[in-house]
């Protein structure tokens, strides 16, 4: 068995499964909240959701033609084998399942302006890598929409500002994205380090499942409440009005400069795309966000 | 945010299936909180498209497809060549709001009496709207499979250079929607409706704040 092709199939597999079907906590948050829905263009609006969502499933077809930038999140066991044929084989993977899947190509230089036309360039994909014990590695592909990631903010807040500033500009983000990150979405908040650190955390809180509680009971306190606050502002799907804005509020924190307090803030649109695989270094593999 | 007059939250929703070319007293009837449904022809144009049509418009060169009473549809869509024929997988809408810069002269020399796009557009667009008779519709953003499976065939596509998702596509579609209407030709704005009641709601918010 070569582990660099089965590290490939796989990633083609993830980035296949995440851009077709949503995991299940997601699908199960949007039918939620379909039910209490009391807008009646907002119940529309999260009936299209939920019909398009069956319809690419049924169709085998991406739910969402921005299928994104992409980024893979690794969990990498220091005793598995081939730590070091990892990037070139997701690399591959991304080119191939730009074509077999397809995925739409979505790398352009910032500079030309041209389109690479296979969705890996500088920097991209993305691979955020995270080293532990164990001979696994543990791939999430997450192919991001540019919608949601252009209503990202990041504030250096004063520390004077507290958690009461915290939630205020958390809030004030929501409110002026209004419908451009596809509402219902997911929110994702870091805070403290630094601002490249704060929004790293924004952006993994996104990978946390929404059915989880937040093991920190503060934390999860607060996600509670920024959760009620976001959702009373009646933004609602897609910013026509409603009580669904989000789905979730996910906080992830770092200690921080005694001067500084960052906060980042990352949405992830109610088209939630990610999927997780674990391939062990005997070349079993376990697929944990999909059926396969 | 100064809106043109105190807004309530309520608005009436009809139901319109229209077919293009749509006239102007027919996109004037428009009006926020209507559903739209379309059939008969659509073009696609985002970023750099609008910017390829605005510099025609200057130097007074005619395009390659025609917009006249058709609506305009914000997306890039991801589509596959199938025999020599292109196929539409998934088509759903863009932020519309990129495309602020350009729109209002778009509406104002080629005659589109539909945007179609999410998210919401500006003042230059809402102004251009009421002067010209037209309107902004939402559709669901991220339901591309929807959106394709209303699409019937692709008739023609412009200006491949620019990319897939960049190109002009004119597609041929039946009862294409849901379509919200969002900004109307009276100068009434869904979005600025939704901003003003969720910035009024603001200070009810922060008061509950535990600390």
């Amino acid at each position: 068995m070569d582990l660099k092709v089965l590290i490939e199939d796989v990633a083609v597999n993830l980035l296949r499964l995440s851009v077709i079907e949503l995991p299940r906590d997601v699908k199960e948050a949007l039918e939620k909240a379909y039910h209490k829905e009391t807008s009646k263009i907002g119940k529309a609006q999260l009936k299209a959701m939920l019909d398009n969502i069956k319809m690419a499933e049924e169709m085998h077809t991406p739910i969402c033609q921005d299928t994104g930038l992409i980024s893979f999140y690794l969990k990498a066991g220091s005793r598995f084998k081939g730590l070091e044929k990892v990037e070139d084989a997701l690399r591959r993977a991304v080119r191939r399942a730009t074509f077999e899947v397809p995925l739409r190509p979505n790398a352009v230089s910032p500079f030309t302006q041209m389109n690479t036309g296979d969705n890996v360039g500088l920097h991209v994909p993305y691979i955020h890598w995270s080293i532990t014990s164990g001979d696994f590695l543990e791939i999430t592909a997450l192919p991001k929409g540019g919608g949601s990631e252009n209503t990202s903010a990041l504030r250096m807040m004063q520390p004077s500002d507290g958690l009461s500033g915290l939630k205020r500009f958390v809030v004030d983000v929501v409110i002026e994205a209004g419908g451009k990150p596809c509402p219902p979405t997911i929110i994702g908040v870091g805070v403290g380090g630094g601002p490249n650190i704060a929004m790293e955390l924004a952006k993994i809180a996104l990978l946390e499942p929404l059915d989880r509680l937040n093991p920190d009971k503060e934390v999860a306190q607060l996600e509670l409440e920024l959760y009620q606050a976001v959702n009373k502002t009646g933004i609602g799907p897609m910013g026509l009005g409603g009580d669904t804005t989000a789905l979730a509020v996910k906080v992830n924190y770092a200690h921080r400069h005694p001067a500084s307090y960052p906060v980042a803030v990352a949405f992830q649109c109610w088209a939630a795309r990610k999927a997780t695989a674990r391939i062990h270094s005997k070349g079993e593999v376990e697929y944990l966000t999909h059926k396969v | 945010m100064e809106l043109l007059h105190e807004y309530q939250l309520v608005v009436r929703i009809v139901k319109f299936h229209l077919e293009t070319p749509i006239l102007e007293r027919q996109a004037r009837k428009l009006k926020v909180g209507d559903i739209v449904y379309i059939s008969g022809l659509l073009v696609t144009a985002r970023d750099a498209a609008h910017r390829r049509i605005i510099q025609h418009l200057k130097e007074g060169r005619s395009l390659p497809f025609s917009l006249d009473g058709l609506p305009l549809f914000h997306c890039g869509p991801l589509v596959r060549k199938v025999n020599d024929e292109w196929k539409v997988l998934t088509a759903g809408p863009t932020t519309s709001m990129r495309m602020e810069l350009f729109e209002d002269e778009i509406i104002k020399s080629l005659n589109v009496r539909l945007i179609i796009g999410k998210g919401g557009m500006g003042e230059k667009t809402r102004r251009a709207l009421m002067e010209f008779g037209a309107a902004y519709g939402v559709f669901t953003g991220g339901a591309g499979v929807l959106a394709a499976g209303r699409i019937k065939k692709v008739k023609n596509v412009e200006w491949l250079d620019l990319g897939i998702p960049e190109a002009v596509w004119v597609f041929e579609v039946g009862s294409f929607g849901p379509i919200i209407i969002s900004i109307d030709s009276y100068g009434n704005s869904l979005f600025d409706m939704v901003q003003y009641e969720a910035k009024k709601r603001m200070e009810e918010i922060v008061k509950n704040f535990k600390s």
